[in-house]
């Protein structure tokens, strides 16, 4: 059954603008970014109006109330996740997220870290984000990074999988869906294969979490970052989360006020978990702005945004199949994906592509969407970019038909 | 449309039949540059006698734009002095930066004054500077 969210989009001040030839604007660039419902906006305004205060510290009533905003943001953003609320840690992006735990694991004095001989898995489909981290850090411990290959249809190749991860794999970092090819990945077996050889999994959820409802505990995975701009909420946010075990016997990566227990000239120790991670002031009008936007997606339901993406990508898919000259980068069918469709058309460039969709007010990404060895690997220059949200409908989609039928007219590629 | 005051018939044509293209075998220099947030790539040969530019040729990838450029760029620099050809780059960058307020001087841009409408779209940009970029690297290389 189909779900109807057509009375989300009133709650999303930009669609009121007009954009590009004076059109109405038909955002298809959540992947990159998501819009930001009044009740986002409002709440982290708010919370400089009427709450500002650092938190953590002042003996006043203001800072009373902004911790205390502060830390129902954490529990907020826990329950999300299927997680306590001692194991989540803000950080600015799921990019700082996971080059905290790239930095801790480097940390000899960790009491889990990473050394010259053991091994590192990524995939060849990870963003940037969870690619150069893990690099740098078996580049500056010597370490081995090792990596999953991508089929040509656009899936992870299980077939060696035994053989890349192995008895000297300690850490499995991988992504839960490409934001590019929108392929979810089978994190179960993948899980089951780390833990065989006790190997910890990190898990890059910055296009699933936005999107269905996840459960850490039962994914059964060891950390997970997210971002909370893609999730409805504000920049300058970003979620880690790591069993709490763990994230006791890892250092910290960043150092400065409030992640200390005490002091001195010479030396210092550390907070308790999470705050031990979190240097500095923290971004606390984003953790509240991220809070209204996780309330925003429950009242909704993350079930029924699921729903609603999978109707209107398999529309999507539906339709794009049946355009000559346009080739979709990534699985055609429903099974096990989510609502990025990557595609190519046939003798004109992504970015050219990108342009002539501009024209009619919709907004798409080009180019290599962060995961340049993914492109090279499909011996693509780039590809156009759709990725769906809640707040759009199925006209958009026609829309996005109608208009690449207009970029292969405009660029006389004919067929 | 808008849309035709960035993709002009000089640009689409270039585009289609790049001029220039293919790495000859004898170069003084070879560059290569890249954007790196759109993926486009141009390496250039470039060959100079007595300051003078008497080859100039490239490949790469990328879009309409920058590869049109590139295109147009060596028509207009192929026998020019480098002092010349740095007034051209100069006079090119500045039609870049007119933000749609300059229509270029047709009389040192020739063809290339199709792409004052680049100026416009501001991500456009860098992709229109992607070759003369790598050329401005190129000569001053040879040049020193």
């Amino acid at each position: 059954m189909s779900i109807d969210l057509s009375s989300c989009k009133k709650d999303f001040p930009i669609f009121e603008r007009k954009v590009r030839g004076g059109n109405s604007l038909i955002y298809l660039d959540s992947g990159a970014t998501s819009q930001k419902p009044n009740s986002v906006i409002e709440a982290e305004s708010n919370f400089y109006r009427t709450v500002n205060a650092a938190v953590h510290r002042g003996a006043h009533l203001l800072a009373e109330e902004a911790s205390e905003a502060y830390e129902s943001a954490r529990e907020k953003v826990a329950a999300f996740i299927g997680a306590r609320s001692n194991e989540v840690i803000f950080s600015k992006s799921a990019t700082e997220s996971l080059n905290i735990i790239a930095y801790s694991f480097g940390n000899p004095d960790s009491r889990i870290n990473i050394k010259a001989g053991d091994q590192i898995v990524v995939t060849e489909m990870e963003h940037h984000a969870n690619l150069i981290p893990w690099q740098q850090l078996a580049k500056r411990t010597g370490a081995e990074l090792r990596w999953l290959s991508v089929t040509a249809d656009g899936r992870i190749d299980l077939t060696n999988l035994d053989q890349v991860i192995t008895k000297k794999t300690k850490i499995v970092a991988i992504t839960h869906q490409s934001n590019v090819l929108g392929s979810i990945l089978p994190v179960e077996t993948i899980v089951k294969a780390s833990r065989a050889v006790g190997a910890l999994v990190v898990l890059d959820a910055c296009q699933s979490a936005p999107h269905f409802a996840l459960d850490v505990k039962k994914l059964d995975i060891d950390f997970l970052a997210f971002s909370g701009h893609k999730t409805l909420g504000p920049t300058g946010i970003g979620v880690l989360w790591g069993k709490f075990d763990l994230l006791e016997k890892l250092e910290p990566s960043l150092f400065g006020g409030s992640m200390v227990d005490s002091v001195t000239m010479e030396s210092a120790t550390w907070a308790a978990t999470p705050r031990k991670f979190e240097a500095g002031v923290p971004n606390m009008a984003q953790a509240v702005g991220l809070s209204a936007a996780i309330d925003y997606l429950n009242h909704i339901g993350m079930h029924n945004i699921a729903q609603h993406e999978q109707d209107l990508t398999s529309y999507l898919l539906k339709g794009i199949v049946g355009i000559s000259g346009v080739k979709v980068i990534g699985p055609v069918d429903m099974k096990d994906r989510g609502g990025v469709v990557s595609f190519t058309v046939e003798g004109v460039h992504p970015h050219d592509v990108g342009q002539v969709l501009d024209q009619y007010g919709i907004a798409v990404r080009t180019g290599h969407h962060c995961a340049w060895p993914l492109m090279r690997k499909l011996n693509l220059v780039g590809t156009t970019r759709a990725s769906l949200y809640l707040y759009n409908s199925k006209s958009d989609v026609d829309s996005l038909l109608e208009s690449i039928e207009k970029v292969k007219s405009y660029f006389k590629v004919s067929k | 449309m808008e849309l035709d005051s960035l993709y002009q018939e000089v640009i689409l044509d270039h585009y289609r039949s790049p001029h220039h293209k293919g790495l000859s075998a004898n170069k003084d220099i070879q560059v290569h540059h890249n954007n790196p947030s759109c993926g486009d790539e141009v390496t250039l040969n470039l060959s100079m006698k007595g300051g003078v530019v008497t080859d100039l040729t490239w490949d790469g990838v990328g879009c309409s734009i920058s590869m049109a450029s590139t295109s147009v760029m060596s028509d207009l620099l192929v026998g020019k002095g480098y002092k010349d050809a740095m007034n051209i780059l100069d006079n090119f960058v500045e039609l870049m930066q007119s933000k749609g307020q300059s229509v270029g001087d047709e009389s040192i841009l020739e063809d290339a004054v199709a792409f004052a409408g680049v100026s416009k779209f501001p991500a456009r940009i860098k992709c229109a500077l992607l070759g003369w970029m790598a050329f401005k690297d190129a000569s001053s290389q040879v040049m020193q």
